[in-house]
């Protein structure tokens, strides 16, 4: 495990803040989850858009590390403008859909 | 006759742009300067795109034109039962606006329970129908809704063929794509679903299909978001149109774990498939009619359980990414494979044992067992389109496709890709469900085409090489010197005969095609072309006579019955009914309550007195029946009566089967049991037949579908009075009795 964080330490800083990101919305959903359980899931589709939503921006955050990483050999000629401009697209899609869902 | 040339050439088309081009080139590097050479090669790829450009308007052209048989021969008319009910509801969707469609309540099938449309429809083809009809109205070409519903199909298998030629183009190159296009442009398969008239979900369903499965490919080949965001609209469309969207759903993540067995796991398929998954997941939802099923139904889990092995696997990779020991990387693998091993099949057990995921539902159990629906639910299996399929109808809807799938699976495995990895997949599934159910031909027309397309393509190109080679061979050998010179030789020495024997396969194959294109031509003609509400027949002169009886009952429903009267009748006929009558049903081809229609069936194998009461009961007006003794027309209800029995007597047990038979025959003659000869659907069908006479040299009564004189000629009813008979006596309605003031 010790060798896990040492090379961590390794990777660059603007990876390092879109697995920050990720993090967050994990963690953002599982505090959700656990509401639900105690308050119960009545308005199911609010409780499934939440979750969702943090699940599908941590999905796309990883989406954006994996095609910003430079050390990915296939997607070497990527340029990172475009990855980010597909991650807001992707998102605002995202946002939209559980804006509609949430009832 | 006027496709099959169209076809014909296009596909000739096809072949020289690949080999001329280069054929071109080296002469012309030897001849000419560079500056022309340079424009002469620019003039050739411009060549190339205009043949390619030309070739699939052409295709689509035909694609559309070949569909239109039944619109030149009858009427611009809806066919069958169910495109009546997407007709309805379009026109209540123009006329009222899309939010009253949403949440309509439709009072007036299914009486007295009603049916929560909005809730329980896939509303995709009837939004695009109203779109289009917008669009149209938009450009002031006033055009009625029916006009629009009827071409929609047609409209939509056209484009089909520009998503075929794109995936063919994506899996192989732009000359399988274009052979693709052609294939599904007229295969019968995918024809009989998409006719001009037949309004149903199949016909824009199958495009979104194809989009889908296209752009979750190209996602996967090229690993950006767009792409994904695109594949997860097509899934989007796909729910919003059908309900074989659960193929998809669970082929894509078959796909996944196949790509991840075979060890191509790769960052790409990470990004396609978790950013399809989760914004297709999401916009599913959005249909009502799914609802939460992409959480809760066991049809969706496997996407689910996919989605997360996924980010095992992601997270294994980055781990051994970060390490560079592989010891420790194997004993983190260890222990993290076990934790989530355990935790996926604990988690999979407590949903399936409380119930919380619920099980597969009889509709796609019946797939995985197709003797499931035989025992358990009647009505599935009494559908004819949900019946295993023979090889006739294998042959009758693939002709020449059955064998070069075959060859295409060959050539796909021999350059194993991402692409050609899904499309077997896609190929063998689909191939296992049409086998179990005939309507799934339908969806294993795209796959078969293109694997077919792919060993077309593959052959005839090796083909023309061989032969071209034979004409640039003499300048090659006349160039190089020496040993080279020799060993050319030494090469082509077979090549004589190679040439003949290619020259001949080439034009087998050719004839082969333009085989293929007659068929599919004569099979639309005259197999899928028939608007089974309008009926023909050759007369004795062989001059065509039509049957226009289902209309001419349903008008005489329309304009003679009051407004609030409810119909009941068998629920073939419920949609119809409701669309062209304009009168309540009691049940319709929606089926969603089995009691309901055994109720139903239960009072038409019923006494009359029995069936009087349960009429009383439902508020019933009037009874419609189809009966085809008179024409020889044999769907009718008395051969449907068998299933009637069963559905009734699933419920209600008092309606046993063998009381219907004598020795387990099916008669209605002097030799038919008594319950059979006097329930209230005999009654029905044969009042006052007796005294008919059908056919020359036979005995009144004669009943000419089933060959045999009636049992029971002299028929009285008691609760029940005619009230309407169409001219062939196909459709006969009845009014129900008031009951007496005095009784």
């Amino acid at each position: 495990i010790q060798s896990l964080t040492k090379a961590y330490a390794a990777t660059p800083t603007n990876l390092k803040i879109i697995d920050l990101y990720v993090v967050f919305a994990v963690a953002t959903a599982l505090v959700q989850v656990v509401y639900m359980g105690i308050v119960g899931s009545f308005p199911f589709n609010s409780f499934l858009s939440g979750v969702l939503s943090c699940i599908g921006t941590a999905v796309l955050g990883v989406c954006l590390r994996i095609q910003v990483n430079k050390d990915n050999k296939e997607f070497k000629d990527l340029p990172p403008e475009r990855a980010f401009a597909d991650f807001v697209l992707c998102n605002l899609v995202l946002h939209l859909v559980i804006m509609n869902f949430l009832g | 006759p006027r496709p099959a040339p169209r076809a014909d050439e296009t596909l000739a088309q096809i072949p020289p742009p690949r080999p001329p081009m280069a054929a071109a080139a080296s002469t012309m590097l030897e001849s000419l300067p560079a500056p022309l050479l340079r424009a002469l090669r620019l003039k050739t790829k411009q060549q190339e795109l205009l043949l390619r450009v030309s070739a699939l308007a052409l295709i689509y052209v035909l694609a559309f034109a070949v569909r239109l048989f039944s619109v030149l021969r009858y009427e611009s008319m809806i066919h069958e039962f169910d495109p009546y009910f997407n007709y309805r509801t379009t026109l209540y969707l123009t006329e009222h606006g899309y939010s009253e469609f949403w949440n309509w309540f439709d009072h007036e099938s299914w009486y007295p329970l009603g049916r929560v449309v909005g809730g329980t429809l896939f509303p995709g083809l009837m939004v695009t129908a109203a779109l289009l009809h917008r669009l149209l109205r938009a450009l002031s070409l006033a055009v009625h809704i029916r006009e629009v519903c009827v071409l929609t199909a047609p409209f939509f298998a056209a484009n089909t063929t520009l998503v075929a030629y794109a995936f063919g183009r994506e899996i192989w190159d732009s000359g399988a794509g274009l052979v693709a296009a052609a294939l599904i442009a007229v295969c019968p398969g995918y024809i009989s679903r998409s006719v001009a008239g037949s309004y149903d979900n199949e016909g824009v369903a199958i495009f979104a299909l194809l989009l889908t499965f296209y752009l979750f490919v190209r996602a996967v080949n090229t690993g950006s978001l767009a792409w994904s965001l695109a594949a997860a609209f097509g899934y989007f469309y796909m729910v919003s149109a059908w309900g074989g969207y659960v193929f998809i759903i669970n082929l894509l993540p078959l796909y996944v774990l196949v790509l991840l067995v075979t060890g191509r796991y790769s960052q790409r398929l990470y990004v396609a498939y978790n950013c399809t998954y989760v914004l297709g997941m999401l916009l599913g939802m959005q249909i009502r009619f799914v609802g939460f099923q992409h959480v809760q139904s066991g049809e969706h889990m496997a996407a689910m359980g996919v989605f997360f092995l996924l980010q095992v696997f992601f997270f294994l990779d980055w781990v051994k990414y970060m390490l560079n020991d592989v010891k420790l990387f194997k004993s983190f693998l260890r222990i993290t494979l076990t934790c989530v091993i355990s935790v996926g099949t604990l988690a999979l057990g407590i949903g399936t044992a409380s119930g919380y995921i619920s099980p597969w539902t009889g509709r796609f159990y019946s797939l995985l067992d197709p003797t499931y629906a035989k025992d358990h639910i009647p009505i599935i299996a009494s559908v004819s389109e949900h019946q295993p399929t023979a090889w006739s109808s294998f042959m009758f809807d693939f002709h020449i496709l059955l064998f070069l799938f075959p060859a295409g699976l060959y050539f796909c495995f021999k350059r194993l890709s991402d692409a050609t990895i899904f499309i077997v997949m896609y190929g063998l599934t689909s191939m296992y469900f049409a086998g179990v159910m005939v309507r799934l031909i339908l969806v294993a027309a795209p796959a078969v085409c293109l694997i077919s397309a792919i060993a077309v393509s593959a052959t005839i190109k090796n083909l023309t090489t061989l032969i071209r080679s034979k004409s640039k061979s003499p300048q090659t050998t006349g160039k190089t010197t020496g040993s080279k010179a020799a060993a050319k030789g030494a090469v082509d020495q077979p090549l004589p005969f190679q040439h003949n024997v290619a020259v001949a396969l080439l034009l087998g194959a050719f004839y082969l095609l333009s085989r293929y294109a007659i068929h599919c031509t004569w099979v639309t003609s005259e197999a899928y072309s028939s608007p089974s509400i309008v009926l023909s027949a050759r007369g004795h002169n062989g001059g065509r006579v039509i049957f226009d009886d289902y209309r001419e009952a349903y008008y005489w429903l329309r304009q003679n019955t009051p407004t609030d009267a409810k119909i009941m009748s068998w629920w073939d006929y419920g949609y119809q009914i409701t669309a062209m009558g304009n009168r309540t049903v009691i049940v319709d081809n929606n089926t969603w309550n089995n009691t309901h229609i055994a109720t139903v069936g239960r009072a038409m194998s019923s006494y009359e007195d029995e069936a009087y009461e349960i009429m009383q009961s439902l508020d019933v007006n009037y009874v419609l029946v189809v009966f085809g003794g008179v024409t020889g027309y044999s769907s009718d209800d008395i051969n449907k009566f068998l299933w009637m029995v069963r559905i009734g007597g699933g419920v209600f047990p008092v309606i046993k089967e063998p009381d219907y038979l004598v020795n387990g025959e099916y008669r209605v003659d002097k030799g038919a049991s008594p319950k059979m000869l006097n329930c209230l659907m005999y009654k029905l069908c044969y009042y006052r037949f007796g005294e008919l006479t059908t056919e020359y040299g036979k005995p009144p009564g004669y009943d000419r579908v089933r060959g045999v004189e009636i049992g029971n000629k002299d028929i009285k009813l008691e609760y029940l009075e005619e009230a309407f008979t169409t001219s062939n006596w196909i459709v006969r309605i009845y009014k129900v009795k008031p009951p007496k003031n005095r009784s």
